[in-house]
């Protein structure tokens, strides 16, 4: 095989670029459908209610209205929407339809209509009578013995304690924390809590169903996971999982919003029942209201230091509100401790769990997956106890954080699916992350100097980790076969939702064929193609489905090599494929497209079939170190983000574009989470803030100055030595602002977003302490 | 109603309270996003008698005897503008849904301020919101696109 690369680590132009910049039909509304229905839904408008009935009469009477559908009318089979591997570790607590609204925009029926207006006008004259029941409308009060009980039906399962309103529960321990915490110098236990987060795709959720013409239910549709889709809506409407076909079109965005199976059900329901075609698309006050979100959290961390700055005990303890159904309600709180808590050498580590029912919007997957709630916290904790033992912040890190060779025993105690074993780090590049963002940011210029006036200046950091994938759960697999023009089909079951997976994966292809990307065809995320795959989500694509698209390339590579071999009268041992043709070390070659013609009109009469499948009990670790720069006017308490640096360690960049890309991405949507997105609920469970205006994400000009580095610590067990991108940044513009917000001002925000009623409030809070100490000072003298 | 859509004299016929977005969309110019429906975002961005405005918010009827311009009639055929083919080389689209909008935006500004700086074009792009990119490579695309058409 050769040795020097040419495709991968190159700026290779995103495979599905042209069409979204000339702006061609591409994504799942973008089709013409002749009769099709246009779906509105019935929501409550409580945020916990029985429904005593519905009168669907008058709807039924407007012309044009074509199905109405209520809880009568669909399968009483409980399901969970979250997009996982089978079976699904959240609780089955969902129906398509019920008879219980448990919160505020909860469906109760769906209208199908042959125009959107008339749909709405139907929706409008459906008379449904609830009976309100008393709400769970603070996750606090949610396990408190007078709480109602939401799951209260027989038939859900799969819930920890659903009388006490908890989801899921985890509880486990490394070492011995109490005597951890015993032989400390200083014990730091401090409390922090987190917002809802709202993805914001700009895609909404979208599905159209209709029958084809054998009658099996086609489902096109705005999803991360196409074949979790197939099994998940197949159980759901009780038919059997040959009569689905689920196609992914192109997704504009999904951030973890589609890896639930959202819209799919209802409009699933209607095809079948009118045999027409049907959409469901959600409005953007629908993404708002009942879509998913990210969990909010309550977090305390209790932790004991050695005066050198060594760690002797960590305990987390997590409340998370999980909304009204359980969806991801265990893993996402999972690696919240699971991604932070190993991160530092730690002998003694506990983390525990409550993930609670609320009558609130519903949370669910979002980009990070738990591991942004619980790194704020612990960057944030970690950063002031290096400050109380009078440790610079960043040299805290480098002698705590967690080496190669070192073990995660965290993930083989909490962490989730089947893989539960250690995780041993096969290679770190945080040592470098750290030097090469200190200098970026100007670290030891910068630090605690922040100036007088109204304006001062910070800088603060934090260090991450994620996965690449979910350990021992995660299949991909691949086929790819060889047309006339040295062309390839490669077929693949991941899902590119904007990430530019699809490429990378074309160019892992067009490495190992020796061909260039455009060479290779690539279609994703159909379910009628040969192909499986768990789906975009837990950074899993460039490491699973990279390494499986490499198998299935290697697999077609030894195909071509021995009919080349046959035709040059060469051992095919000693051959080597580049630049679109086979050549032997004597200086014979045969073209790629000779080989081709060969195989299907030669002598040969076969069909270059490469075929791959990857499963692995690793999910090694991305790295970041981020550094963030602000300005906080000490009058008006605004933050301003002056410049992120991110040096991330992603073992090798496939397409340092499509790496930074992600980076900046995270980092944008890690500054929402940081300072200003908060989807914010009224005392009547009704979300206040359903629209982009009021719902605050950055905009360009809110953008800060952001520098990526890209670091390249191989890792032994990934593809060309890629590890995962995606998520990973995500985590870091909360904690790195925190933490340069305290050495700007020295006060620290506990409380996300960091708005300016918050920073404000903390000024006045330190001038009463140092008045309060003052006063108490003079006291005693 | 007439308008003309790409270049394309056509006869439309609309409801009177449809919006433009949804007119188009009927008529086969998916490249035009519904996102936000409330002017917010700029997903659908089109270039309405020479300036950009979100069809959104728009009547179709508002647009009678207008010359209309969506992402589709931009390039000629296979060949790309300067500012298309700047997006689509440094990563600047990832999901693409607000990249029609963008273009569209940014080609109607440099028909009005031909040399723009990075600033300038962070400010046009406050009403095109984008959840994937941070905005750095679109607005570094932008820059190039001058740059090449400068060349």
């Amino acid at each position: 095989m050769k040795t020097e690369l040419t495709v991968i680590g190159t700026r290779a132009r995103k495979v599905d670029a042209v069409k979204h910049a000339t702006g061609r039909a591409a994504f799942t509304d973008d089709i013409e459908m002749r009769g099709l229905l246009h779906t509105k839904l019935v929501k409550g408008s409580y945020p916990h209610a029985r429904v005593v009935s519905i009168d669907t009469t008058a709807a039924r009477a407007v012309p044009g209205v074509v199905d109405i559908i209520t809880h009568a009318d669909v399968p009483r089979i409980p399901y969970t929407s979250a997009g996982q591997s089978w079976p699904e570790p959240s609780p089955y607590d969902m129906y398509i339809l019920d008879s219980k609204v448990r919160f505020v925009g909860d469906p109760v029926a769906a209208v199908a209509a042959e125009t959107p207006e008339i749909a709405r006008e139907a929706v409008a004259l459906v008379r449904v009578e609830y009976e309100p029941l008393p709400a769970v409308l603070d996750m606090h009060d949610a396990m408190s013995a007078d709480a109602p009980r939401i799951h209260d039906e027989p038939e859900s399962y799969g819930m920890f304690d659903a009388a006490r309103n908890v989801a899921a529960h985890i509880d486990v321990e490394i070492g011995d924390v109490e005597r951890g915490l015993a032989e400390a110098d200083l014990v730091l236990e401090r409390e922090y809590s987190v917002q809802y987060q709202q993805h914001t795709c700009l895609e909404p959720h979208v599905t159209i169903c209709f029958l084809d013409e054998d009658l099996r239910l086609v489902v096109r549709t705005s999803t991360q996971i196409p074949y979790h889709c197939r099994r998940m809506l197949a159980f759901a409407l009780d038919i059997p999982v040959r009569n689905v076909h689920v196609i992914k079109p192109r997704v504009g965005g999904g951030f973890g919003n589609k890896q639930e199976v959202v819209t799919e059900p209802i409009a699933a329901v209607l095809a079948l029942r009118t045999g027409r075609p049907v959409k469901l698309e959600f409005t953007r006050t629908e993404e708002f209201t009942i879509a998913r979100n990210r969990h909010p959290q309550h977090l305390r961390l209790r932790s004991g230091f050695k005066r050198d700055g060594s760690i002797t005990a960590n305990a987390l303890y997590v409340l998370t509100n999980t909304g009204p159904y359980g969806t991801h309600a265990l893993t996402v709180t999972g690696n919240t401790g699971t991604k932070p808590l190993p991160l530092y050498r730690t002998p003694n580590m506990k983390f525990y769990a409550d993930i609670v029912y609320t009558n609130l919007p519903i949370s669910g997957a979002f980009r990070g997956y738990g591991a942004p709630q619980g790194f704020f916290a612990m960057e944030v904790h970690m950063d002031e106890a290096a400050g109380k033992l009078g440790l610079d912040p960043l040299e805290f890190r480098r002698q705590n954080h967690i080496r190669k060779g070192d073990t995660d025993l965290m993930s083989a105690a909490a962490g989730e699916g089947s893989g539960k074993k250690p995780r041993v780090m096969h290679s770190c590049g945080l040592p470098e992350c750290i030097d090469r963002g200190a200098q970026a940011i100007d670290w030891y210029e910068k630090r605690g100097k922040p100036g007088s006036g109204t304006l001062r200046r910070g800088v603060g950091m934090c260090i991450l980790m994620q996965g690449s994938g979910v350990a021992g759960d995660e299949l991909a697999a691949a086929a790819l076969k060889m047309n006339e023009d040295a062309s390839f089909n490669l077929m693949v079951g991941s899902a590119d939702i904007g990430t530019g997976s699809d490429t990378t994966l074309c160019q892992v292809a067009a490495e190992v064929l020796g061909v260039p990307v455009e060479n290779i065809i690539i279609s994703s995320g159909d379910t009628d193609h040969i192909s499986f795959d768990y789906g975009a989500y837990a950074s899993s694509t460039a490491y699973i489905t990279g390494t499986c698209v490499l198998k299935a390339a290697e697999d077609a590579r030894q195909q071509i090599v021995a009919v080349a071999g046959r035709m040059m009268e060469e051992d095919p041992e000693g051959l080597l494929v580049h630049d679109c043709k086979v050549t032997s070390l004597n200086g014979k070659s045969v073209t790629l497209q000779q080989v081709a013609l060969e195989c299907l009109y030669g002598q040969e009469k076969t069909l270059v079939i490469g075929k791959g499948t990857h499963a692995t009990k690793e999910s090694p670790p991305p790295f970041v170190a981020m550094f963030a720069e602000v300005e906080v006017d000490i009058e008006t308490g605004v933050i301003h983000p002056i410049h992120i640096v991110s040096a991330v360690d992603v073992g090798r960049a496939l397409n340092p574009d499509i790496c930074e890309g992600q980076v900046e991405g995270a980092v944008a949507q890690g500054l929402g989470y940081a300072l200003t997105e908060e989807i914010k609920v009224g005392p009547d469970g009704r979300v206040l803030n359903p629209t982009f205006m009021d719902y605050k994400i950055f905009c360009s000009a809110d953008m800060p100055k952001l520098t990526t580095i890209l670091v390249e610590a191989e890792e032994p067990t990934g593809p060309f030595g890629a590890k995962s991108v995606a998520e990973i940044a995500i985590n870091g513009p909360a904690p790195a602002i925190s933490n340069a917000v305290h050495d700007a001002l020295g006060i620290r925000l506990r409380s996300l977003p960091m708005t300016p009623d918050k920073v404000l409030a903390a000024l006045d809070a330190r001038e009463r302490e140092t008045a309060g100490a003052g006063a108490a000072t003079r006291e005693r003298t | 109603m007439h308008v003309t859509v790409n270049g394309v004299s056509q006869e439309w016929e609309v409801r009177p309270n449809e919006t433009l977005l949804d007119a188009l969309r009927r008529n086969a110019y998916t490249g035009v996003k519904r996102v936000c429906e409330s002017g917010e975002c700029g997903a659908c961005a089109v270039i309405v008698d020479g300036l950009a405005i979100d069809s959104c918010i728009q009547l179709a009827v508002q647009a009678q005897g207008a010359s209309i311009f969506t992402v589709e009639g931009l390039a000629e055929g296979e060949v790309l503008t300067p500012m298309q083919e700047a997006f689509a080389e440094n990563g600047s689209i990832q999901c693409g849904f607000c990249i029609p909008g963008m273009v569209v935006t940014a080609t109607n500004y440099l028909e009005q301020n031909g040399m723009p700086t990075e600033d300038d074009i962070r400010h046009v792009f406050i009403g095109n919101l984008c959840r994937c990119t941070g905005y750095k490579k679109p607005v570094e695309a932008v820059l190039r696109a001058v740059g090449g058409e400068r060349r």
